[in-house]
């Protein structure tokens, strides 16, 4: 069961919350509980709440998370949610020194829930939320089956990533350029060779009804949808021919993934603000002298990095440091940009001090894509070693690409867009007038897998009941992948 | 103590196992059984299931912070592309983390993942040996078991505390109160003597895949009943029309041809037994592997003989593997479970592939003799 605080946490949780003020972070109320090791990997399996519906996902994360954190491979330094007010959690066996951390790490996630642009229309209320889905899933599961509803909610998984990131921000208009492509076709008849047969051949009420049949072709031919819709678990919601528990269950599985994506977008800054307000909130004010070592060691620990990952934790603490010194200096602007005396960008020092109100405002009105295409420098990326990697066929490893700055900054804004996903719309619901869903893949340079791309068709298709496809490219041709829920089959497209 | 996800974690392992939801099973995913590394450490991949998406392929690059030049092998850690994902806050790591795990460790996995009884020992269960056990710190202790590490950390704490700390020289002193000490439990292990005798059917029919079954198979077997046994003794013996006693290395990697008499090898082993392991006070396991190919219907029947009068008296369990092979007959297991099927002491089981040794090693330590 969890446990309210120990007095001494209280205290604790005072001091703290009073420095994060004093720095002029802005949250919600926090309420932090006390959990053992294993129940703390039980709410971190659940997503950092307490109830979840039922669902083996959950088991697997625990599993995993467990397994871990028995062999000493990995720990759970922080684990808040988004909610007003804000849940956090601590571990019980940690050291103080680590619960101060933890809550300071916990106070700058809460200030970016609550003015991150991106959260602004996430649910407040996901607690309550959450649970609230567990009641109606298990109603459902007591009056058709576990297996039953298990196996739904595995199909509307394999689809959960079918959602449009930015609805919450962007009413979307239609097209004008689908009315222009209507061109009326008037209907000639038979062709004739003598002039003189025309009336006998193309009779009157035959032309009426060639006509006829252009308009309902024309009709039946109008795109279903209009245009393209990215938000294809709303258009199954809509349109495909559900029952009602199903469609409850995919209701809510995409609220779910609404609720999480913001989390997706802001990863780097996210973990990045958090880590620079322990930093700074611990260094600054709440640390006491025997507690440097173990701080020192744990905060060194969360900023590690490997080769071949990039650690969200040390890249966002990074550049807002990088950004507050940069305006601190009066680095940027015009002047700026046009020096190209090393020696002088190296020692330029306007003394703005407008560097700590700069990260603020970027906390509130950037995500990860537009924080790093605003922010990431040629100088920050040489200092932070970044490079590029790729998978060498050759020699069957992946090895160092390039450190070539706009290489290595196209990559990573192309890993972070649609969290590195492909982007896939819903583009006509009645393919050649026979019902059948066609999604299609915006080819930006990478293939889709096609294994995975045969098995969640199959999942699409036992949603749409009609078959299903999705057009795509592979190896530069495109190509229709077309499930009709017994047989798979590929072929080539022009589209 | 019960959790709620208990119910979702055992959901979970019954469809990693193939209980339920078979239209699961084919998103599993595992690695190697085997992979052993160094001298006794083997790592096993963490099973997850994957539900499929839209992703893209694999392979596609990323960026990643270190340091290297162009062309250079990126170390640790495999690449995870499309990193960036994922949700804040919570505690995600990579899918497959490869775990470090001593045999012991492993043995008790297997044990839980297959749900093996633990095994009924007979003998000189009186004998006790005990093993120590590091298992904690303390602030008092004898010297030998001083922990330097903690120790001097303890002192550079006090030190940096005390303002007596000088990063220009950094010499520390640890008084009395820094010094910690490893703490130790006592293991009572019983002692019990146990004996494997693996004998391997080495003819002309027995392929390299059929050899690398019984490998893996008897590596798994050697974990399990070392796990059960301190001081377990291992015979190795293989036969096409004779049988011989070999070493290890011997057994596994030989190739002979020729014909098969299986009674050779029992003969072999009965002589084995006789002379080196009174049943009295030893367990005996022997374990023979073969294609179930045999001279003649003659040789067979000796075998059963021996079996019946000799073997099965003194030994814990007998088990017979049947690899399937391209020429083998497979008549010998046919012709065994006609006539000592119902023998408690007998475990048969035939393995049709690599697939096959997990539900194998099952048959033959399912029955906890």
């Amino acid at each position: 069961m969890p446990k309210s605080l120990t007095p001494r946490l209280q205290d604790l949780k005072k001091e703290i919350e009073g420095y994060a003020r004093s720095f002029g972070l802005d949250f919600f109320e926090t309420v932090f509980e006390v959990l053992s090791t294993d129940e703390l990997n039980m709410v971190a399996a659940y997503g950092g709440f307490p109830t979840r519906y039922p669902h083996w996902r959950w088991g697997m994360e625990y599993e995993q998370l467990s397994k871990s954190s028995e062999y000493g491979l990995s720990k759970i330094y922080e684990l808040v949610i988004n909610n007003d007010p804000c849940f956090a959690y601590l571990l019980e066996a940690n050291a103080e020194v680590d619960q101060k951390l933890v809550m300071a790490h916990v106070y700058g996630h809460n200030d970016f829930f609550k003015n991150n642009f991106t959260f602004k229309y996430t649910n407040r209320k996901m607690v309550d939320e959450m649970a609230n889905h567990a009641t109606r899933i298990r109603r459902w599961i007591d009056k058709i089956g576990v297996e039953k509803v298990e196996d739904f909610v595995d199909t509307c998984l394999s689809l959960e990533n079918l959602i449009d990131q930015h609805a919450p921000h962007i009413k979307r208009n239609p097209d004008p350029r689908v009315e222009k492509e209507q061109v009326n076709v008037v209907p000639t008849g038979i062709k004739v060779d003598k002039e003189y047969m025309r009336p006998y051949m193309n009779p009157a009420e035959f032309l009426e009804k060639q006509k006829k049949q252009v308009e309902d072709e024309k009709k039946a031919s109008k795109k279903f949808p209009e245009r393209p819709q990215r938000d294809a678990l709303a258009f199954l919601l809509e349109h495909a021919p559900l029952e009602d528990w199903e469609h409850e269950i995919l209701s809510i599985v995409r609220e779910e993934a609404y609720y999480f994506a913001p989390q997706g977008q802001t990863k780097i800054m996210n973990e990045g603000w958090a880590s620079y307000w322990h930093s700074t909130i611990m260094t600054t004010r709440a640390l006491k002298d025997h507690e440097i070592i173990d701080y020192a060691d744990h905060h060194s620990g969360t900023m590690a990095t490997q080769q071949g990952k990039l650690n969200p934790y040390k890249l966002g603490i990074e550049l807002f440091r990088d950004v507050e010194e940069r305006w601190n200096k009066g680095r940027f602007g015009k002047e700026w940009d046009d020096c190209d005396d090393l020696r002088a960008r190296r020692a330029w020092d306007k003394n703005l001090g407008g560097g700590r109100e700069k990260i603020f405002e970027v906390r509130k009105h950037y995500n990860d894509i537009t924080f790093i295409d605003a922010f990431l420098t040629p100088e920050f990326a040489l200092e932070q070693k970044l490079f590029t990697f790729n998978f060498n066929e050759k020699k069957n490893t992946w090895e160092i690409a390039t450190r070539e700055f706009k290489k290595v900054k196209a990559k990573l804004l192309q890993q972070l867009t649609n969290f590195g996903q492909p982007v896939i719309d819903v583009v006509d619901a009645n393919w050649e007038n026979k019902g059948e869903l066609i999604l299609s893949h915006r080819h930006d340079g990478m293939d889709l897998d096609p294994g995975y791309a045969k098995e969640t068709l199959k999942n699409l298709q036992q949603l749409w009941r009609r078959p299903v496809g999705i057009v795509t490219k592979v190896e530069g041709k495109s190509l229709l992948m077309r499930h009709d829920g017994t047989t798979f089959s590929e072929k080539k497209v022009d589209l | 103590m019960a959790l709620r996800i208990d119910q979702d974690h055992s959901r979970f392992k019954q469809i990693v196992r193939g209980k339920i939801k078979q239209n699961l099973k084919k998103y599993v995913q595992q690695g190697e059984m085997l992979g052993k590394k160094g001298k006794d450490f083997i790592s096993i991949p963490v099973p997850f299931i994957d539900v499929p998406h839209f992703k893209h392929g694999s392979r596609q690059g990323g960026v990643g912070q270190g340091d290297g030049e162009p062309g250079d092998t990126i170390g640790q850690g495999q690449p995870q592309p499309g990193d960036g994902s994922g949700k804040a806050g919570e505690g995600e790591g990579q899918h497959v983390l490869e775990v470090d795990v001593s045999l012991e460790e492993l043995a008790t996995i297997l044990a839980e993942e297959l749900q093996l009884p633990n095994i009924e020992h007979k003998g000189t269960e009186k004998i006790v040996t005990t093993r120590i056990k590091y298992t904690g710190i303390n602030t008092v202790g004898p010297q030998a078991l001083r922990h330097f590490k903690r120790t001097y950390r303890e002192a550079l704490k006090r030190s940096i505390a005390m303002g007596t700390y000088n990063p220009d020289s950094p010499v520390i002193i640890p008084i009395r109160e820094d010094v910690r000490y490893r703490t130790y439990k006592l293991e009572n292990l019983p002692e019990t003597n146990a004996v494997i005798i693996y004998m391997m059917d080495v003819s002309g029919s027995m392929g390299d895949e059929q050899k690398e079954i019984v490998r893996i198979e008897s590596f798994w077997l050697d974990t399990w009943l070392r796990h059960q046994y301190k001081g377990l003794e291992t015979r190795y013996i293989i036969h096409d029309a004779v049988a011989r006693e070999v070493d290890r290395e011997t057994f596994f990697h030989t190739r002979e041809s020729g014909g098969t008499m299986i009674s050779s090898a029992y003969k072999l082993c009965r002589d084995i037994i006789k002379a080196d392991y009174p049943s009295s006070s030893w367990n005996i396991y022997p374990f023979h592997f073969s294609d179930g190919d045999n001279w003649s219907a003659d040789d067979t029947r000796q075998c059963i003989e021996i079996l019946k009068t000799d073997m099965l008296p003194a030994v814990n369990q007998f088990a017979y593997g049947q690899v399937e092979s391209p020429y083998g007959s497979g008549q010998f297991i046919k012709d065994l479970r006609e006539q000592l099927g119902d023998s408690e002491k007998v475990a048969l089981s035939e393995i049709a592939d690599k697939d096959g040794i997990y539900g194998s090693i099952k048959d033959f330590l399912g029955k906890g003799r």
